[in-house]
């Protein structure tokens, strides 16, 4: 009948070196036949149209025998370092890690306000600031969908988009009417008369047109669940892609959109002059001034994408996303009704998406499809995961440690990707749930206490 | 008040899963502020029966109608899904624990206030800037979960992961969170699989306390017979999709025909419905 209800799972060290022999040896056999066409014949057209192919089994040889000793290092790795939990700290040092975790957030906010002032002199570094930012923002953002709802998400970078050409378009220039200017570059027509408002009147409206996007493709996968969601987002982030790529008339194609209104503070322009910012307080003008700006601009987004998204989930439908995550079934005989609360959660999610989508334009100005591909959703997505899904600090973390991490890996050139790939690998044995893998109650009686990751369910994906 | 209408009536129920016939023209009916016992084999169809009322399934046939106090009139044939929660405050517990383990016991029995939370917060928009209007029902929230947790025995774990709990709590606290949706018909499927004779026996009691504390009619899918036998008002037997008997349980037990229906299914079960209740 009915077994007991999941219980932590625990780390079982039974299999031996038989066991991990094994499962090298089939690591090695799927490279085998994975590799052996790929790698083992290459094949040409010669200079006739002929077909000239020769066999590289010494390269394909090494490939399989380094899956071989990979494995078996992983695998060995995993034993050894394994999946932290298992371990009990003393109470002390528990204590100690826990006064840390709780100083961690407000040192980092801290930090945050102070970039600008620290790097006023870097333009390098307040770029790579405004960058992970960015990420940060789109992080949480999808962290709605994913962390929460627990929906499998490969196409967040759709509502990116969304936001980005929202802006872009409704700003700027003649693109909705191309028949009135038919001359490529399109020049500047301010056709909705916001002036130096356009960016304050059209961000909302960016992300409510994200938000639209959010529901509009949220409903044919309503039904859908794990793999087959993942897949089906992934696709309609192409196709939004493909659009803007094809659609030349109004998104200009593959030329993208360029003298894409700056932002202003509040009205104020940040040029060099009369009416300029720096003017108006008194100051020279500096090309740094608008770098601060963006920042703080930046990062005030960001940090009502957090506020928002902590009340959310201390309101009923938060409540109902996470739920909705461990139960789907539950949820339902409980009166709660799927579809809304799905829907909502990717219509929020992508609101925020659209919102980073407009300040990543009004920030470049200049735009092409080319910033919306798919290695930006699975980037995002890789930061949820290994912030630990559901976690907002953890989120910020992640993409603190990936954005800067990547830029870390510079020097490395072609190699770049490689050890991005083998530490990531190596982070998620060390902890499989993310950086911060438990969970904070919503609402408590007596104490809050969190709850461990073992048991909280990541969704359907 | 004239006479009461029974909170459930039942008629024709027919289910059909491709060449299976899982329920064939089931009638019967539920009184108010009753405890009416589905017991039948196992593969009878009594969790079938359940998830057409529930709205899981969509019935081939027959009608299933639902009567609030107030005379509201629910036909759950026509009726799907979550609404039969929201509206016909019909709710349930799963054969197999259907908790959310990773939230605490008190967030559970939120999540079962849904609906009247998500009203309260103007649809997220007052919650979010904490309106007074949205705290004063968060806090009638939290006073209603507090009093189901202590009625089942679980105040001093509320802040615990239901996954943590043990089962026999997991079962009760499934309870727990059904009442705390308030519903008019509270179904129940095996409530007490895998309980020891003690767990049974509490059960047996916040039941009654169910039917007579709160007036909440409960209908009950159960193997145990102990339990059945004890507070059951009315039982219906089920056997291959087609109900045998339907009465008392003093009658049910002695009718041959339910007899026959579990010696044919299961020794055990046989003498468990002959010695039920003695
Ligand atoms: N979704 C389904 N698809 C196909 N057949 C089903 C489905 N659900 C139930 N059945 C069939 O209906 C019959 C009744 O199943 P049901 O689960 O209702 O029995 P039960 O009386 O609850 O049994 P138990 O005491 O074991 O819980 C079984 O033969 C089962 O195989
Ligand atoms: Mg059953």
């Amino acid at each position: 009948m009915a077994a007991p209800a999941s219980y932590p799972a625990s780390a079982e060290p039974t299999a031996g070196f038989a066991f991990i022999l094994k499962k090298a040896v089939i690591s090695a056999l799927v490279a085998l036949v994975l590799f052996f066409l790929m790698i083992g014949i290459r094949t040409e057209a010669g200079s006739s149209g002929q077909l000239i192919y020769w066999t590289r089994f010494g390269e394909l040889a090494s490939i399989v025998g380094a899956v071989f000793v990979g494995s078996i290092v992983i695998e060995l790795l995993r034993r050894w370092i394994g999946p932290v939990g298992g371990v009990e700290l003393p109470a002390s040092v528990r204590g100690g890690f826990a006064v840390l975790g709780r100083l961690l957030a407000p040192a980092l906010l801290i930090f945050a306000l102070l970039v600008p002032v620290i790097f006023y002199n870097q333009r390098y570094l307040l770029d790579l600031a405004i960058l992970v930012m960015t990420y940060v923002m789109l992080g949480w953002g999808l962290n709605i969908v994913v962390g929460l709802a627990g929906l499998l998400d490969l196409g967040y970078v759709a509502f990116y988009a969304v936001g980005a050409y929202s802006y872009a378009l409704l700003a700027q220039s003649g693109l909705p009417f191309p028949h009135f200017i038919d001359t490529y570059p399109y020049v500047a027509l301010d056709f909705l008369q916001l002036g130096q408002w356009a960016f304050w009147v059209l961000l909302p409206v960016s992300g409510l047109l994200a938000a639209l996007w959010g529901v509009i493709l949220g409903f044919p996968v309503l039904r859908l669940r794990g793999d087959y969601l993942a897949i089906v987002t992934l696709a309609f982030g192409e196709i939004i892609r493909l659009v803007i790529l094809n659609w030349q008339d109004l998104t200009g194609g593959p030329n993208g959109i360029s003298g894409i209104p700056r932002p202003t503070v509040f009205g104020i322009p940040l040029t060099p002059g009369e009416n300029g910012f720096a003017a108006m307080i008194g100051v020279p003008f500096s090309p740094t001034h608008r770098l601060v700006f963006l920042f703080y601009l930046i990062l005030a987004l960001a940090l009502i994408t957090n506020w928002v998204t902590i009340r959310l989930r201390r309101l009923p439908i938060g409540r109902a996303w996470e739920a909705m995550r461990e139960d789907e079934v539950a949820c339902r005989a409980l009166g709660i009704n799927i579809t809304t609360t799905k829907l909502s959660a990717f219509a929020i999610g992508a609101m925020f998406g659209g919102f980073a989508g407009a300040f990543f334009a009004t920030r470049q100005g200049f735009i092409s499809p080319e910033s919306f591909s798919f290695q930006e959703s699975a980037l995002v997505l890789a930061i949820v995961v290994l912030g630990g899904m559901g976690s907002q600090l953890g989120v910020a973390l992640a993409a603190i440690a990936m954005i800067g991490g990547f830029e870390l890996f510079r020097g490395l050139d072609q190699f770049r990707m490689l050890v991005f790939g083998g530490v990531m690998v190596l982070l998620m044995i060390w902890r499989p749930r993310g950086l911060i893998g438990h969970r904070a109650p919503t609402v408590f009686l007596q104490k809050r206490t969190e709850i461990s990751a073992s048991l909280v369910k990541e969704g359907h994906g | 008040m004239t006479t009461p209408a029974p909170i459930l009536a039942i008629d024709g129920l027919t289910m059909r899963f491709g060449g299976i016939l899982a329920i064939n023209e089931l009638s019967f009916t539920a009184q108010r502020r009753q405890i009416t016992a589905l017991i039948g084999p196992n593969g009878a169809g009594k969790t079938t029966v359940f998830n057409c009322i529930t709205g899981f399934y969509r019935p081939s046939g027959g009608t299933m109608t639902l009567v609030h106090d107030d005379g509201a009139t629910f036909r759950l044939d026509r009726l799907h899904d979550f609404r039969i929660c929201k509206y016909a405050k019909v709710a349930r517990t799963f054969q197999n624990i259907r908790l959310f383990p990773g939230m605490t016991a008190l967030e559970n029995l939120m999540v079962a206030q849904h609906n009247t939370l998500m009203r309260a917060s103007g649809f997220s928009l007052l919650g979010l800037f904490g309106a007074p209007s949205f705290r004063a029902a968060e806090r009638q929230a939290i006073d209603l979960a507090r009093e189901w947790l202590q009625r089942i025995g679980l105040l001093d774990r509320a802040d615990d992961a239901a996954g943590n709990l043990p089962y026999g709590d997991q079962r009760r606290l499934e309870i727990a969170r059904a009442m705390c949706a308030q519903p008019a018909l509270l179904c129940l499927d095996e409530p007490a699989a895998g309980l020891n004779a003690n767990e049974s026996a509490a059960l047996s009691d916040l039941l009654l306390s169910i039917r007579d504390d709160i007036g909440t009619s409960i209908l009950l899918i159960e193997h145990d017979m102990s339990v059945v036998m004890e507070i059951s008002d009315h039982i219906v037997v089920l056997d291959h999709g087609v109900k045998i008997a339907d009465g008392a349980p003093r009658a049910v037990r002695d009718n041959p025909k339910v007899v026959a229906a579990y010696l044919g299914a299961d020794e055990e079960d046989a003498a468990a419905v002959m010695e039920g209740g003695a």
